[in-house]
């Protein structure tokens, strides 16, 4: 019985396996073109990805990305190769690793302490105009003079 | 605490500062090249003329690898007599000028070689497949690879006859 099930589970991960490999032989999707062209900076614009732009250089960079899907190649191995080419740079997303995380965390950091200085001043303002607002109770002298005002306005 | 902050304020503007007192004085064309000091990639093209030309068959020699378009103006154009005047001046000390036209179209292109005369073979990169090899960013940009097919140094922007003969100088000195 075990070994019947060991040998489906074996016949399974071979024919998946297969499978795996025939992959790359399969028509290469626009999606797929597209998702590691937008990873890219395209190199001749200003803030536009590889797959937003409608520059020759871009054009033929899809090219490249399309053949190399073609050839086999998973998406991070395509990626890699443009980073090899061009450096970290040709990345519209540093990587998460290194001295990047420190680009990864400040804004968060920036947010956090602007939150928390804006919360303490808040309070601080607040128990301050409580304080100022309650004035002293009104002297008996000082009635006098608002009754005797009233009565003149009136 | 207003007194901390006081102090807070104007010291969180010092880091701000020194980065942007550091990258206003970056040379915004020195994008380094991670290509520099390792082999040049391999390509085969067909030049204007017809004749193959493959990165192989100038192994053992100084190759300047300089892409360009004729829509690239003035760069390549300032640049071209440079060029022109470098190759008819090293080609028979192992010195190869070889010319990589990209984006661009046939005729433009070969007016260009004709207008200013460039006897040194250049090839289109109708795909753009070996520009990007190359990392190109832009025209024009040159390689200076040595007698071993490694790229020893990149220059973005118009070549003059400083840079040539700088470089050209130093990777023929080399022994192969």
């Amino acid at each position: 019985m075990l070994r019947g099930v060991l040998g489906i589970a074996a016949i399974l991960l071979l024919t998946s396996a297969t499978a795996l490999a025939q992959q790359p032989a399969a028509p290469i999707s626009e999606q797929a073109v597209h998702d590691v062209a937008s990873q890219l900076r395209c190199v001749v614009c200003q803030n536009l990805s590889v797959a937003d732009s409608p520059s020759e250089m871009a054009n033929q960079m899809r090219a490249v990305v399309r053949a190399r899907l073609a050839a086999g190649e998973r998406p991070e191995q395509v990626i890699q190769y443009f980073v090899d080419k061009y450096g970290e740079w040709i990345l519209l997303a540093p990587r998460r690793e290194g001295f990047n995380l420190l680009v990864w965390a400040v804004p968060g950091i920036a947010v956090a302490v602007g939150l928390a200085i804006v919360a303490i001043l808040v309070t601080r303002w607040t128990r301050r105009s409580a304080t100022a607002t309650a004035a002293p109770p009104p002297t008996d002298a000082m009635r006098e003079r608002i009754r005797r005002e009233l009565e003149r306005e009136a | 605490m207003t007194r901390a902050l006081r102090w807070l304020i104007p010291l969180a503007a010092i880091p701000v500062l020194a980065l942007l007192a550091y990258g206003f004085r970056l040379n915004p064309r020195e994008v380094p090249s991670p290509l520099v000091g390792r082999p040049a990639p391999a390509f085969a093209l067909s030049t204007f003329a017809g004749q193959p030309v493959s990165l192989e068959s100038l192994r053992g020699k100084v190759v300047v690898l300089n892409f360009w378009a004729s829509w690239c103006y003035p760069a390549c154009y300032e640049e071209a007599p440079v060029l022109e005047r470098g190759w008819q001046a090293w080609r028979d000390r192992q010195v190869v000028v070889l010319g990589i036209d990209i984006q661009d179209t046939d005729d433009k292109a070969l007016k260009f070689v004709r207008d200013f005369r460039l006897s040194f073979p250049n090839a289109p990169d109708p795909a753009g497949k070996v520009s990007i090899d190359y990392g190109i960013y832009g025209v024009p940009e040159t390689f200076f690879i040595d007698k071993q097919g490694r790229i020893r140094a990149k220059h973005v922007g118009s070549l003059t006859e400083d840079v040539f003969r700088k470089h050209v100088e130093r990777l023929t000195a080399e022994g192969s």
